[in-house]
């Protein structure tokens, strides 16, 4: 999470560890000691959201259906998560028959990649950020589209017709939610005149009203559609309902994973929920202000300048707003039909993401 | 002809060749269940499809097949009825309805006033139970989570009363030859009151989540019609008859035990939404339905005669007379009759059992041609089969 800070502590750790072996530190030490850095980080990144997600997702799901949500496991509930995962690790795995090995071995691994490297570009707080990149926005969206590399060869080794359908429809999917959500996110970079995520975010320090999402009230009228537009593509990568379809489980039995146990089922699992954090907290960054209060504190001059639990409040506040929307969503909406995704993104969404762009530009113009 | 697995595939209508040659498109052949969440049980279906949409669908049953009817005839009388409970696993008492009906006609056995009216409110509610059921299934199918588990909160108070009067949840044993085992309280019949008006309060909210939801409309208006024709060709009963615009319904056209003292409707398609015979009127008929059945309970219990609740006269050792006859009636998934025959022998000779399921699953195959997979999931879920009672 915060690599820039980490930076010198893996520097500190690779000189102790070629002086444990009498070497003088060379790039190769460096190497081993930022990834030993990068592998706790991760670790610390992913439990909380994977963990966290789950919970918050079950117990609300639990509220929403009469029903008490995991209440068994530590108190009220909060490690059914951990001892779910201690047993996902403890189920076989199994290679079913007919299987493409290596692919199907490596698809997991891809799509946890895909969704967890996206956590590199959000800026969780004034200066916390793994890596302030200038093309942070396309980078992440890059990272979405890498997923669903994963995703196809999953359904496609798993020598399942029912994976390969999930499979096919995650590839109708993409093509289609895809131009969609680059047009919604170009709105904000264009208003701001940046592809980094923090410049973004920066760009609407101070008062609410300097918030992309109703600045100075007129560039409403393109940011609220294009906010929208985004969510629900958003809603289309992270394959959540009513965008489920690669899955699909009353459809497809589980689509794409539907071979995959134990861990590697977890490693399809989790992605899941970081996908829809990291997109949430894109969201945020590009039309709430991101890290920035309403009263404006966080801005230049203000009380809060710089303060990094101040900023990581807001951040965390809103972040977790969108991202509990998308699971009361999800427990409330049927399924769409896959026809009925392209059609939407195709002769809805877009005219839409185009509109928003022209008038995003045109504001920028006059403004 | 293809064979899959013993099951020969027709060769059926090809996809127009639209592609150059080169771009070779082959079909798919999918095993949909027996293990699939969709096919509500144990049904097999063999989907021939290309891509997503489906050339044909074949449904393969028998997979719960247990004799129902070979037990009955080698069974006592009392022995054999609480085998019925078994087929529609989901509309327990509406089976029983349906064999002991017959059986009592040949045998002319009088069954007491306050007996009838008691099987008429338990197999309404075991009516409202299963369609709640149906309803929130079909939500399940389309997607939609929650709504389902709304329906299971009404679903579960239901079966809690009648598991008060029966002593059972699931699998009743309640109505006997010549009348009913229990008879009920006055506390019992304020509750059930109360139930109806619990139901009755909760129909607007099914209906804002699930049966109106703009998603919901999407996926099921004009999806997977089953139209008029095609519906009474193939013996088609229950919901689906009446949403393709047939008013049959056994309780209206040829009442028994008692329905003429009752004042209710039939609903019929088309309902407000969609086509005659889409999924959308299939669902909303069930959802209409159990409106009509809770005015039913109601009345019953206003008018509930007093008197005995069973026939003294048929006692453990009972035997039918020598005589036939054959009575349908109204279950929840369409009509159940049975044609009973009896030698005067200790079992009954034959008891042949007339099951909605299955006539209403043999429309899968017609009516699947074209659809997308996730339409076939609706066509199904709205169609709402019981295998325990199709495989019998």
């Amino acid at each position: 999470m915060i690599l820039a800070e980490a930076t010198p502590l893996s520097h500190h750790l690779a000189t102790w560890l070629a002086g444990l072996l009498g070497m003088q530190p060379n790039w190769l030490f460096s190497a081993v000691g930022a990834l030993l850095v990068a592998t706790v980080i991760l670790l610390i990144v992913v439990t909380p959201v994977g963990l966290g997600g789950v919970y918050l997702e079950r117990k609300l799901a639990g509220r929403m259906q009469n029903r008490r949500g995991p209440n068994r496991v530590g108190p009220y509930g909060l490690l059914q998560a951990v001892a779910d995962g201690v047993k996902l690790l403890a189920k076989e795995d199994i290679l079913q028959r007919g299987a493409d090995s290596p692919l199907f071995r490596f698809a997991p691994y891809l799509v946890f990649l895909a969704a967890f490297a996206g956590f590199v570009v959000l800026p969780f707080a004034p200066g916390v950020i793994a890596a302030d990149l200038d093309v942070g926005l396309f980078y992440f969206l890059a990272l979405i589209a890498l997923e669903t590399v994963g995703i196809v060869m999953a359904g496609w080794s798993s020598n399942n017709k029912w994976s390969l359908l999930g499979a096919m429809r995650e590839v109708a999917q993409v093509v289609s939610y895809e131009l969609p959500l680059g047009l919604a996110a170009m709105c904000p970079a264009l208003a701001a005149g940046s592809l980094s995520l923090v410049a973004i975010t920066d760009y609407q320090a101070g008062p609410i009203w300097n918030w992309l999402l109703i600045r100075h009230g007129y560039w409403a009228i393109a940011m609220v559609p294009a906010f929208l537009l985004f969510y629900t593509a958003g809603l289309a990568a992270a394959k959540r309902a009513p965008f489920d379809l690669p899955e699909a489980e009353s459809e497809l039995t589980a689509g794409f994973h539907t071979e995959y146990s134990g861990m590697r089922f977890g490693m399809f699992f989790l992605p899941e929920y970081a996908m829809m954090l990291s997109l949430s907290a894109v969201a945020s960054a590009l039309f709430l202000g991101g890290y920035h209060d309403p009263l404006g504190l966080s801005a230049p001059g203000g009380a809060f300048e710089g303060a990094w639990w101040w900023g990581f409040l807001w951040f965390f506040l809103k972040t977790t707003f969108l991202f509990l929307s998308q699971i009361v969503l999800r427990w409330t909406l049927p399924r769409i039909r896959i026809d009925q995704v392209m059609y939407l993104c195709y002769k809805v969404l877009l005219p839409i993401g185009m509109g928003c762009l022209v008038l995003s530009a045109a504001l920028r113009l006059l403004g | 002809m293809t064979t899959i697995q013993g099951v020969r595939l027709d060769e059926g209508e090809r996809a127009a060749p639209t592609l150059p040659r080169d771009i070779l498109t082959e079909e798919l052949v999918f095993n949909m269940g027996p293990q699939h969440p969709s096919t509500h049980g144990v049904l097999r279906v063999v989907l021939r499809t290309d891509g997503e949409v489906v050339r044909e669908a074949q449904p393969l049953i028998g997979n719960l097949h247990r004799c129902c009817e070979k037990i009955l005839e080698s069974l006592t009388y009392v022995q054999g009825l609480p085998y019925v409970d078994r087929m529609d696993y989901l509309g327990a008492l509406n089976m029983e309805m349906g064999l002991v009906l017959s059986v009592e006609k040949a045998a002319a056995v009088e069954v007491p006033k306050r007996a009838q009216y008691l099987r008429v409110i338990l197999c309404e509610i075991n009516r409202v139970i299963s369609h709640l059921f149906a309803a929130g299934q079909f939500g399940l199918d389309m997607g939609a989570f929650t709504p389902f588990l709304y329906m299971f909160r009404e679903r579960e108070e239901g079966l809690t009363l009648l598991n008060e009067v029966t002593g059972g949840r699931l699998l009743y044993h309640y109505i006997r030859y010549g009348g009913v085992t229990r008879d009920v309280s006055d506390d019992w019949k304020r509750k059930c009151i109360a139930w109806c008006d619990q139901v009755a309060a909760h129909m607007d909210e099914y209906n804002n989540l699930l049966t109106y939801n703009h998603i919901f409309l999407n996926r099921t208006v004009g999806v997977a019609i089953i139209d008029r024709e095609t519906a009474l060709r193939y013996g088609a009963t229950g919901p689906i008859l009446r949403a393709a615009g047939v008013p049959r319904d056994l309780r209206k056209d040829m009442p028994y035990s008692c329905y003429e003292d009752f004042d209710f409707k039939v609903p019929v398609g088309p309902h407000d939404k969609g086509v005659v015979g889409d999924s959308w009127n299939r669902h909303r008929q069930r959802l209409l339905e159990i409106e009509e059945s809770l005015k039913i309970i109601r009345q019953a219990i206003t008018k509930l005669p007093a008197g005995d609740v069973s026939n003294p006269k048929v006692t453990r050792g009972w035997k039918a007379p020598e005589g036939e006859a054959y009575v349908a009636s109204e279950a929840p998934r369409g009509e159940i009759s049975c044609y009973f025959v009896s030698d005067g022998g200790k079992a009954p000779y034959r008891a042949r059992m007339r099951g909605p399921s299955f006539y209403n699953i043999s429309l899968l195959s017609e009516t699947s041609r074209g659809l997308l997979i996730g339409d076939l999931i609706a066509l199904m879920g709205s169609i709402d089969i019981t295998l325990g009672e199709c495989d019998r």
